[in-house]
């Protein structure tokens, strides 16, 4: 009596859905509902393999550009060689990694991390050459030291600039993650090249288009907590006529 | 560390780098595509890019047009070209299996750094040189042809080497789509576990990406020779800004 059980006959009467194999739609909402966990979770690890690499990048790119912008020597190298790193695709990036970290997310949070490094490093120096000199002077008359003319002074000013490079590196890093398919840590990008290899319309389209959303989603928030940080700005901008 | 003892194997056996498959014949191919995508993205973009720029129009689009390319994954393209009727998989001549969706991808995403590089560097002429040429009686023509271009050349140039970064970077991700190039010792090295073929693929490809960079910053300095000096000197005062925004394109 498994005939007639209550589910069959309606999805019968209503034909194959949208994103069977005999219709394979580009938009099937279906879709989004029936697989809602798989998507769930592939968005949950893009997410946190982005903001992994992300941390990674700013923990080290801070600490690394004060001391290039300290020793100009040092400045050059390490501008070199992140371009240099840059100019290598990310398909060719992750499995130089592999022999040290394996078939892991650590790949591709390790490689993503040396790119958004790239931008952080330069975005860091940038923003601290922005800060004007007199303003560096009047700071040091008051009794600032390096320290506190870093903390208080420096880094907030230079933080517009800074919070630019981050809005850069975030972006390109959500949609960089997707690359990470090649050892199956991709998050939406799991989902991409299955639906490349099964001619999965619906699956691809609705993977792709998260991967844009959350890159929108997260440029937002960047830019509100640079609203939020950098209260002056906004002041200064509205009292501008 | 028996990866790396299977790439060197991999790397000297004369066998993977000859015949049809071999990463000669692939390296070749990705090399075509490669200069096609950039001279159909430089074709399209250059002109109206610069003329937006002698214009002062249209700033908004040319600007953003960075940040749009970005935010869309290059994989996601390639694989929405590639399932797509059309141009679908199916073989262009020398540039291979997906030739064509790989060839409209690149192009795509070697335009947003052509764009937005021409546009500000246009832009970017100072006031008054342009007010002096228009006080000589130039002509727009003339004053974009011998004052706004020989000026916005470094910028322009320093572009299009972006934008060959770039349409190298896409051509290797094309694989993972069964698309053509070398990222395929890659993506089919990573399929069978044989990882030291996949690392293999990943070096060559690597260097090749730093010899790409090494000659393009090559033929800037060559086609600039002079202007360095000068660049240098007003890049510290105003233009750090505007040249890191559309410095970095997204892959």
């Amino acid at each position: 009596m498994t005939l007639l059980s209550p589910g069959a006959p309606v999805q019968q009467a209503s034909g194959p859905t949208c994103y069977s194999q005999l219709r394979n739609d580009w938009f099937c909402w279906d879709y989004v509902t029936d697989r809602r966990e798989e998507l769930i979770d592939a968005t949950t690890q893009h997410v946190t393999i982005t903001l992994a690499a992300l941390l990674l990048a700013v923990a080290v790119a801070l600490p690394l550009g004060l001391i290039a912008r300290r020793y100009p020597r040092l400045e050059s190298a390490v501008l070199g060689v992140s371009t240099g790193i840059y100019t290598i695709p990310s398909l060719a990036l992750f499995p130089l990694f592999l022999p040290f970290t394996g078939l892991s997310a650590a790949t591709v949070i390790l490689g993503l991390a040396l790119y958004a490094l790239t931008i952080l490093v330069r975005a860091v120096l940038d923003g601290l050459r922005a800060v004007p000199e007199d303003v560096r002077e009047a700071a040091r008359g008051l009794g600032h030291g390096p320290t506190r003319l870093l903390l208080g002074v420096e880094l907030p000013l230079a933080l517009p600039v800074l919070m630019a490079g981050l809005r850069v590196a975030a972006v390109s890093t959500v949609a960089l993650t997707t690359v990470g398919t090649l050892v199956s840590y991709g998050g939406l990008g799991n989902l991409i090249s299955h639906g490349v290899a099964r001619d999965f319309r619906a699956e691809l389209l609705t993977a792709s288009v998260l991967c844009v959303l959350l890159a929108l989603l997260l440029d937002a928030l960047i830019v509100g907590a640079q609203r939020l940080l950098t209260p002056w700005s906004r002041e200064t901008r509205g009292a501008r006529p | 560390m028996r990866i790396l003892a299977d790439t060197w194997a991999y790397l000297s056996d004369p066998a993977s780098w000859t015949g049809s498959g071999g990463m000669l014949a692939l390296l070749l191919e990705q090399l075509l595509l490669s200069v096609t995508a950039l001279a159909l993205a430089a074709l399209i973009g250059l002109p109206v890019a610069l003329a937006l720029g002698h214009l002062g129009r249209g700033g908004f689009l040319a600007i953003n047009v960075s940040n749009i390319g970005r935010a869309v994954p290059t994989f996601a393209l390639l694989a929405l070209l590639v399932t797509a009727d059309w141009p679908g998989t199916a073989s262009l001549g020398p540039y291979g299996r997906a030739g064509l969706a790989t060839l409209i991808a690149l192009t795509l995403f070697a335009l947003p750094p052509i764009i937005t590089n021409a546009y500000v560097a246009v832009r970017e002429v100072p006031g008054d040189v342009v007010e002096a040429a228009r006080g000589m009686g130039m002509t727009g023509w003339q004053l974009f042809a011998r004052a706004e271009l020989p000026l916005a050349l470094p910028l322009v140039l320093s572009g299009l080497r972006l934008a060959l970064v770039q349409v190298w970077a896409t051509a290797t991700i094309a694989a993972l789509v069964a698309g053509p190039g070398l990222g395929r010792v890659i993506t089919d090295g990573f399929a069978a576990n044989d990882y030291g073929k996949g690392i293999a693929g990943a070096v060559v490809v690597a260097i090749v990406a730093l010899g790409l960079e090494v000659f393009a910053a090559l033929v800037q300095r060559l086609a600039t020779p002079h202007r360095r000096a000068v660049r240098r000197g007003t890049a510290s005062a105003h233009a750090p800004r505007v040249e890191s925004p559309a410095g970095e394109p997204g892959r």
